[in-house]
């Protein structure tokens, strides 16, 4: 993905072919022309969107400024909205995945990458990209019916019975576990952002240099140890990109996450049992329901944060993969 | 052949406490060019009958039997493709670290076969070191980072017994003047081609392996880069045992005791050609095949 | 233990951790799928794929309209995302240079990398609200749209870059023009990939609901009219699923069934275009 933006900086043509197909003729300028509009549609549409849901979001920009973001009431009624909740519940059921799949993500990686005999490493790599082509909803279908009462009934109880009376951690687990809360659609959330975290690993330890390995192999070092002190610090700003290519999947995602997380209560409460929203699921239960403009503008405005949060993390994640694809000097 | 108790010893010899300043290695006395050198149970490595694979199908060296004597430097040429670059990779194990690569045969080391079946390969890298065609420091280190990386896979050492360990090696190499300002800041990548490879070079060194061998070590390097490793190799064979494969035969008849000349045939194995001091095979081939390389008729 | 006994059990211990890694992701995955079509096959009968659903509460019925919804837009989105996906695809890697090629090329990545939900958003605050007055299924098709151009984009681009330049230089150098080199040779010449990235992208778009939820909103009724709100087969499911009752729920799970064979089958179709490509090429 990085390679095309990349790629499309080098020519396309070889200098003799160039010449011998730059402009003379009437239809190619037409055909250059009528492509060149079509592609220039895209950065359009970017614009565009951003634009319009600038303008539908003002008014309640307007209106509540900073407070938007740090207020945690959101009372269609007396219309005051503030999205603290909403951008609460986002970091938190992201960070959850985040601290699930970054490992065991790295952790296939590696063994596709360095582990897995070389029969092995096509189907298991089909195998995990098949979870990405999962559609959203069949993971809510399946968190919903299938997980959820896993968690309420034996997973959460155990959480609070062994780590409930720790000083400090205990408040994460406190709380009656209904089954429908932040950590169960953490726990959604990390099986949804495995695969992308670990193709993406993956390619980043491809182009780690072979001689790297042997380098460290030369000097007495056992195939972990070589992972561990030649492989992962060379890759390392390539992972903590697919990390957070990873953490950018997360937080848009919607359909998975509304159907486990409850979808209410707009308190922000330490305990990860506790249910709540995420901008996402937020904008996708209420935005049927609002009836006046200054509710439609809200929900307008927590798109236009998800859209910042997201082009922001996707543009450094790429920088950090691109940095560990040039090579060492690069760095 | 060597019983598997007397392996695991050998294996084990290599101390796990730092080292004393002065290297271990006694130079032995130079011996008379003619005489093959030390033989069963000696110093040095010897490889008997060493064949190697890449995959079920595809041989690439046959049946190679040759000695490395201890405190020399002996040269495998050979054009391309005759598995010279295999050959010496058996010597270390790194051969079979490819996957589905394997090799069969006995390459002793001190006596030892260290194709012994509960031999490890990682304890034989230890001991037997390599330098790459292409210097491969670790970007993500400092210079002196680099040369103790593999005291530090060992562990047990202070801070301070590292930095004397490291010092004394990057003298060895011939890199110590110049990076004695920046070798905790700068990085292994901030050097030159030459510098690199001789702080490859140290890092090996460091942990004071038995052999060292060099996979065309210069041929990534300038003429002056390629000189100053040559005076090196010539320094270092009094303390250590030393292997280098070189297609540049100029190379090989400046600096090496012995060569070794290989070839693979139609068949795209290689296999042993000629083995003498170099004096000899350069003057006086044996075989037919030995002289038209070294003359230039081909490769 | 000396030290090289632990470190030859930290490497052993390193080994099967990763190797676990693997394992646990394949359990999931085949758990997941398992699930689905085990809930799931009860529920299909010839009534799911060809009638309406009933009034809450009666069993029986089917969810053809959902399907019949899914289809129409996503012929909507194939489209307008086609040509537009090729075209720009096709700047890219013939004519891409300069300020407008990087643009794009950025741009591109931007969009994919944007949450669904966001892209409801918009096309809801331009064709829903402003354009048409209503929820309707040209809007749904659109937004599903701009989700496939992305991926299409640069599968595409990749697939045209891969096209030897001799290819096009011969082309060139008989007297051929530039446009009908690209349309008549290049472009045939990475068809299986173009039909790859054709695919894929529509069988990403079809299994996305959160931008359809805003624009086409879903329908209980068959409906050919884009202009009205339309149904699609993951909006019936959300709903169904989120119902109380058992016949809907299991329903729900056999339109999950429904949607990832489809997707299944189209990644299969691809992934055997693409390994007969690099048989014959």
């Amino acid at each position: 993905m990085a390679a095309g933006a990349h790629a499309a900086l080098t020519p396309a043509l070889s200098p003799t072919a160039r010449e011998f197909g730059s402009g003379a003729n009437r239809g190619d300028r037409v055909f250059e022309g009528v492509v060149s509009l079509v592609a220039a549609c895209v950065p359009l549409l970017l614009l565009g969107i951003i634009v319009l849901l600038l303008l539908d979001a003002l008014p309640a920009l307007v209106r509540f400024g900073g407070t938007f973001l740090t207020q945690t009431s959101w009372d269609p009624v007396k219309e005051e909205f503030g999205a603290a909740a909403y951008i609460y519940g986002t970091v938190v059921t992201s960070l959850i995945a985040l601290l699930l799949a970054a490992p065991v993500g790295v952790g296939c990686a590696l063994f596709i990458a360095e582990y897995s005999p070389l029969w092995l490493r096509a189907p298991v790599s089909f195998l995990i990209e098949l979870l990405a082509a999962i559609p959203s909803i069949i993971y809510g279908l399946w968190g919903f019916f299938i997980l959820a009462p896993i968690m309420r009934g034996a997973v959460e109880p155990l959480l609070k019975n062994s780590l409930g009376n720790v000083p400090v951690l205990g408040a994460l687990f406190s709380g009656p576990a209904v089954g429908r809360d932040l950590l169960v659609a953490g726990v959604v959330l990390s099986i949804m952002i495995l695969p992308t975290i670990t193709a993406v690993s993956r390619e980043i330890l491809r182009a780690v240099p072979d001689t790297q390995r042997e380098g460290m192999l030369a000097l007495g070092a056992t195939k972990w140890e070589t992972i561990r002190k030649a492989v992962v610090p060379y890759a390392r700003s390539g992972i903590v990109g697919a990390a957070i290519l990873g953490l950018a999947r997360a937080l848009g995602e919607t359909m998975a996450v509304t159907m486990v997380i409850g979808n209410s209560s707009t308190q922000i409460r330490p305990s990860l049992f506790t249910p709540g929203y995420t901008m996402a699921s937020a904008i996708a239960n209420q935005f049927t329901e609002a009836d006046k403009e200054i509710y439609f503008s809200a929900i307008v405005s927590v798109a236009l944060v998800l859209l910042a949060v997201a082009a922001v993390m996707n543009i450094a994640a790429r920088l950090l993969v691109w940095r560990v694809a040039r090579g060492p000097g690069a760095m | 052949m060597s019983s598997s108790s007397h392996v695991a010893h050998v294996a084990e010899s290599v101390p796990t406490e730092p080292a004393p300043a002065p290297p271990r290695h006694v130079a032995q006395q130079a011996m008379p060019p003619e005489q093959a050198p030390a033989d069963q149970g000696g110093p040095g490595m010897r490889a008997r009958d060493l064949s190697a694979w890449y995959n079920v199908s595809r041989k690439a060296i046959d049946n190679i039997s040759l000695p490395v004597a201890a405190n020399h430097i002996t040269a495998i040429i050979g054009p391309s493709g005759c598995g010279k670059s295999t050959f010496i990779r058996c010597l270390n194990r790194m051969h079979e670290v490819v996957r589905g690569a394997r090799a069969s045969g006995a390459v002793e080391l001190n006596g030892q076969d260290i194709y012994a079946p509960d031999v490890d390969p990682v304890r034989v890298r230890r001991l037997v070191g390599m330098v790459f065609q292409k210097p491969n420091p670790f970007p993500m280190m400092t210079i002196f980072e680099n040369v103790v990386a593999g005291l530090r896979l060992e562990g047990g050492y202070k801070h301070r017994e590292l930095e004397e360990i490291a010092v004394r090696a990057l003298r060895q190499a011939a890199l110590w003047d110049e990076v004695k300002d920046v070798w905790k800041k700068a990085s292994g990548i901030s050097l030159s081609g030459g510098q690199q490879q001789r702080l490859c070079i140290a890092r090996t060194l460091a942990v004071e392996p038995t052999v060292i061998l060099m996979d065309e070590p210069c041929s990534a390097l300038d003429p002056i880069a390629t000189y100053r490793i040559e005076e090196l190799m010539v320094e270092l064979k009094n303390h250590y045992t030393i292997a280098i494969v070189t297609h540049n035969m100029q190379q090989a008849s400046r600096v090496s005791d012995y060569t070794a000349f290989m070839l693979a045939e139609e068949d795209r194995i290689g296999r042993l050609v000629e083995f003498g001091p170099t004096a000899r095979i350069f003057t006086n081939p044996s075989e037919r095949r030995t002289e038209d390389y070294i003359t230039g008729r081909f490769g | 233990m000396s030290r090289w006994q632990r470190r030859r059990l930290i490497n052993a211990l390193a080994a099967s951790v990763v190797v676990l890694c693997a394992a646990v992701a394949v359990a999931v995955l085949l758990i997941i799928l398992g699930h689905v079509a085990i809930q799931g096959l009860p529920s299909l009968n010839v009534a799911f794929f060809t009638e309406r659903p009933l009034p809450p509460g009666e069993v029986g019925g089917g969810v053809a309209p959902a399907i019949l919804g899914t289809l129409e837009m996503l012929a909507v989105a194939a489209t307008i995302g086609i040509p537009v996906g090729v075209a720009t695809a096709i700047y890219l890697s013939e004519y891409g240079r300069g300020n407008l090629a990087r643009a794009v090329s950025f741009t591109i990545d931007l969009i994919a990398g944007l949450p669904s939900i966001v892209i409801g958003v918009f096309v809801w605050a331009w064709l829903v609200r402003n354009v048409v007055g209503q929820y309707n299924g040209l809007a749904g098709g659109v937004a599903l749209a701009i989700i496939m151009v992305p991926i299409l984009t640069r599968t595409v681009e990749e697939t045209l870059r891969i096209v030897p330049d001799p290819l096009r230089e011969a082309s060139l150098a008989l007297g051929i023009p530039r446009w009908k080199t690209i349309l008549r040779v290049v472009l045939p010449t990475a068809q299986a990939g173009v039909i790859t990235g054709v695919v894929l992208s529509l069988a990403r778009a079809g299994g996305e609901t959160a931008p359809l939820l805003l624009t086409a909103l879903g329908n209980q009724f068959f409906n050919l009219d884009l202009l009205q709100p339309t149904a699609a087969l993951p909006i019936q499911i959300y709903n169904y699923a989120r119902s109380p009752y058992a016949d809907w729920q299991a329903k729900a799970w056999g339109g999950a069934l429904v949607l990832i064979t489809l997707i299944g089958v189209l990644s299969a179709l691809t992934r055997w275009a693409i390994a007969r490509r690099t048989r014959v090429v």
